[in-house]
């Protein structure tokens, strides 16, 4: 495989990571005042995500660094050219992340639920507009958009119910599945007309190139979508477990879809050689990727282990 | 006005913004391992008290380091897509091992900190704050080696009008890089001391309000309890300043030779001078003491901004290549002033609290000091701002130095509205978290650390308003929970 195709297949694997790893986080801050009636259910329900939701941010800088670094074009290209929605973004993201460090710290009740409209807020922001600006790059157009925020705030709203789900007991399970079970009322139909789409504009886009059309791509969205019908049924038959690795799955699908169908050309008029850093560059970064990696999934994966039990309301 | 002007000042607003947390990330993290450490190595309880304390403050602030952060490596991308795309081959790396090597490692183990208290063996506990302190000092030398490129870029060749990296290690090497690192990493520390410093200051001024006899004994006495910061602050502070003032005349060599502008444009010369005189305050002069900082020698030459004017025109073209003077001129006085006055504090602290020759109860350390201590509290934070400003506006007009001019580094597609919008809501919201930062900050410093934990006669019970649990066996809270 050439530097540059690898290096794509890299930043594919980072935004994979970001969107399965923060997609819960987003959902748990969403779905906040949903899943819990008071002050122990809510530390119950961020609970969940308290010990990890900052290293899986650093999955974002990381898949934004990585595409600075080994596509400067791409890069500069898609941030400039999404400047506002991506003001959005960050905004979200700022209010989020104060809102989930200090709300442990504010001693009155007001502040908290400043907070938490922060936490909430800021996590619906970014995971609406990731799926709109995506769907906008590969389709161009406002329904697109909307259709694509409409899908990601819905699937990273089932993945955090399900997450939730597998995440602690007591009453604010049964409501974690209550809720899962809803939104994919609303995620199911907007998949079955997002992710199909997905390699139907990679076709479109790119269809000189033969792989944007290839049938791997539609296997991919057409799994993604099965994976979140099944994570549907495995809620209802009571399996967390089964139900989260089948949100996660159709999260993995759908980005692979999404890859494939930036592939070769992941801005209009851009493609990923010319794009692409020089050898020397992109060859040092491999080596120095290849070897810190593995500590880094390492170290994430013992911190998951470390908080593997379930939470029950009112326990840190 | 064009989107250009905007962009820089948006590109200023979050910059200076962010840097106002990173220190204090940088330094009070590892003064909270070290007190961390401290317990764990004798077992003493104050220290695991001082821990918590200290963990609040340096949690609450780490958040907005956090947050501004993700702005920063998003705002090359957003406002400045011509000049992401002319250094990203070389500029991009250090920002991808940044995230990759040290931004995991500190948030990864900042939750594990965080929220490890009681899941995680002590030693194994105390080791996951000292892996995020790592990470965050890590952070720093990789986005100052990037920095370090724009102001001497090394290690590339320019292929079809962009850089092309030809060699990683010079960049990570840099001399620029190797001078600033020490000199910032030191400041932030200086920094984070003068925090600490400002922090015990007022605990000693409120406690001894509070206890106006002494019925508390000395040794065990509330105001005693922040001897132990006090003092390692000092030290911190003293050493770090060494620092700052050698690495900072080592960088006065660097600028002579890499970025001469800079250096003219800080000491207002405005023609090449043999034997130039500094300047502390305009019309006080210091013979030969700018040739001898910058040159090593009292008679060396010192090109000014005009004759360097002439001779940057006959080599790129006509252009203004001359900074903002006055900026440059008064932010490296701010810097060296403020900066002198912190690390000068802290000396005159060591100095008043001194071990005695013979034995005794430990020195007390005078209210005015505290208060002096109190009052300085900007001042480091305000040297550091102000040695930003000297070091990026004196860069001007270039965003890399002898390569590419900042009027060419903006993104073309981005109108003014669409950055008029993006800085005013990051700097309304800026203001607005500031505000929120800064009483959620004194709100706990008022608040104090926790009561001692077992009711043990005698143990000082701090203020700790509305936290009172004093069942014998009631453990420490968690550092933070939601």
């Amino acid at each position: 495989m050439e530097l540059p195709t690898f290096w794509f297949v890299v930043v594919a694997f980072l935004w994979t990571g970001y969107f399965v790893l923060e997609g819960f986080d987003f959902g748990v801050g969403l779905l906040l005042p949903v899943l819990s009636r008071d002050e122990a259910e809510r530390g119950q329900v961020l609970g969940t995500i308290g010990p990890v939701w900052d290293g899986n941010e650093v999955w974002l800088i990381t898949a934004v660094g990585a595409m600075f670094a080994a596509f400067p074009a791409w890069y500069a290209g898609l941030l400039s050219a999404f400047y506002l929605p991506l003001v959005l973004v960050l905004a979200g993201l700022i209010v989020r992340g104060v809102g989930l460090e200090w709300r442990g710290k504010v001693r009155h009740a007001s502040d908290r639920a400043w907070c938490d409209l922060g936490i909430m807020v800021g996590s619906g922001l970014p995971a609406f507009v990731w799926g709109a600006v995506f769907a906008d790059v590969l389709y161009g157009g406002a329904v697109a958009a909307l259709v694509g925020g409409v899908f990601s705030l819905a699937l990273f709203a089932l993945h955090g119910a399900v997450f939730v789900a597998l995440k602690t007991s007591g009453p604010v399970r049964g409501r974690a599945r209550r809720t899962a079970m809803i939104t994919s009322l609303v995620a199911l139909p907007t998949a079955v007309v997002a992710l199909p789409g997905i390699p139907a504009a990679g076709a479109k886009g790119a269809a000189a190139t033969g792989w944007a059309a290839s049938p791997w791509l539609w296997a991919c969205a057409l799994a993604a979508t099965a994976a979140l019908a099944a994570a549907t049924a495995l809620t209802w038959r009571n399996r967390d477990g089964w139900a989260f690795t089948a949100t996660a799955s159709s999260i993995v699908l759908g980005a692979a879809a999404l890859f494939g169908a930036l592939w070769p050309a992941p801005l209009p008029g851009l493609t990923v050689a010319e794009a692409a850093s020089g050898p020397y560059t992109l060859g040092m970064l491999t080596w120095i990727g290849l070897i810190a990696l593995p500590f880094v999934l390492g170290y994430q994966t013992w911190t998951y282990w470390v908080f593997r039990r379930r939470l029950t309301a009112g326990t840190p | 006005m064009e989107a250009l002007d905007l962009a820089r000042w948006q590109f200023g607003v979050t910059t200076v913004y962010h840097f106002l947390f990173v220190p204090l990330t940088i330094g009070l993290g590892v003064f909270v391992a070290g007190l961390q450490t401290a317990w764990h190595r004798t077992g003493k309880e104050h220290y695991l008290r001082l821990t918590k304390f200290f963990g609040k403050l340096f949690l609450i602030n780490f958040a907005m380091g956090v947050v501004t952060g993700i702005v920063q490596e998003f705002q090359f991308g957003m406002n400045w897509s011509e000049y992401s795309v002319f250094v990203g081959d070389v500029f991009g790396a250090p920002l991808a091992l940044e995230a990759l090597l040290a931004f995991f490692l500190e948030s990864t183990f900042l939750g594990l900190w965080i929220f490890g208290w009681d899941r995680l063996p002590r030693r194994v506990h105390l080791a996951t704050i000292w892996a995020a302190v790592i990470g965050s000092n890590l952070s720093a030398y990789f986005i100052l080696a990037a920095n370090a490129w724009m102001k001497h870029p090394v290690g590339y060749e320019v292929v079809d009008g962009k850089a092309r990296m030809t060699d990683l290690w010079a960049v990570l090497t840099n001399s620029t890089a190797l001078a600033q690192v020490p000199h910032v990493v030191a400041g932030a520390f200086v920094v984070a001391g003068g925090f600490v410093l400002a922090v015990c200051g007022y605990r000693i001024l409120r406690e001894r309000r509070a206890d106006p006899d002494r019925t508390v004994p000395l040794r065990r006495g509330l105001p005693q309890m922040w001897r132990t910061p006090m003092r390692a602050a000092l030290v911190m502070t003293a050493i770090a300043g060494a620092v700052v003032a050698g690495s900072g005349d080592a960088s006065a060599k660097l600028l002579h030779e890499q970025q001469p502008m800079k250096l003219a444009a800080a000491e207002g010369l405005e023609r090449d001078t043999a034997g130039a005189p500094f300047s502390p305050v305009p019309g006080v002069e210091v013979p030969l003491l700018l040739s001898f900082l910058a040159t090593g020698d009292p008679q060396g030459v010192v090109q000014g901004t005009e004759d360097l004017q002439e001779r940057f025109t006959e080599r790129f073209g006509q252009a203004d290549y001359r900074p903002d003077t006055t900026v440059v001129y008064w932010s490296f006085r701010v810097m060296i002033t403020f900066g002198l006055a912190t690390v000068g504090l802290s000396v005159l602290g060591l100095w008043l609290t001194r071990r005695r020759r013979r034995p005794g109860p430990p020195r007390e350390i005078p209210s005015w000091f505290a208060r002096a201590c109190v009052l300085a509290l900007p001042l480091p934070a305000l040297a550091m701002i102000a040695g930003w400003l000297l070091s990026e506006i004196g860069r001007q007009p270039w965003t890399v130095q002898g390569e590419l001019l900042t009027a060419a580094s903006v993104s073309p597609g981005v109108g003014l509205g669409e950055v008029a919008v993006s800085l005013a809501v990051f700097t309304a919201l800026y203001g607005a978290l500031a505000l929120a930062e800064a009483v959620l900050l004194i709100r706990h410093v008022k608040a104090g650390p926790e009561p001692a934990p077992t009711g043990r006669p005698g143990a000082p019970r701090t203020g700790g308003e509305g936290a009172g649990h004093d069942d014998a066996g009631t453990r420490l809270q968690p550092t933070l929970m939601y």
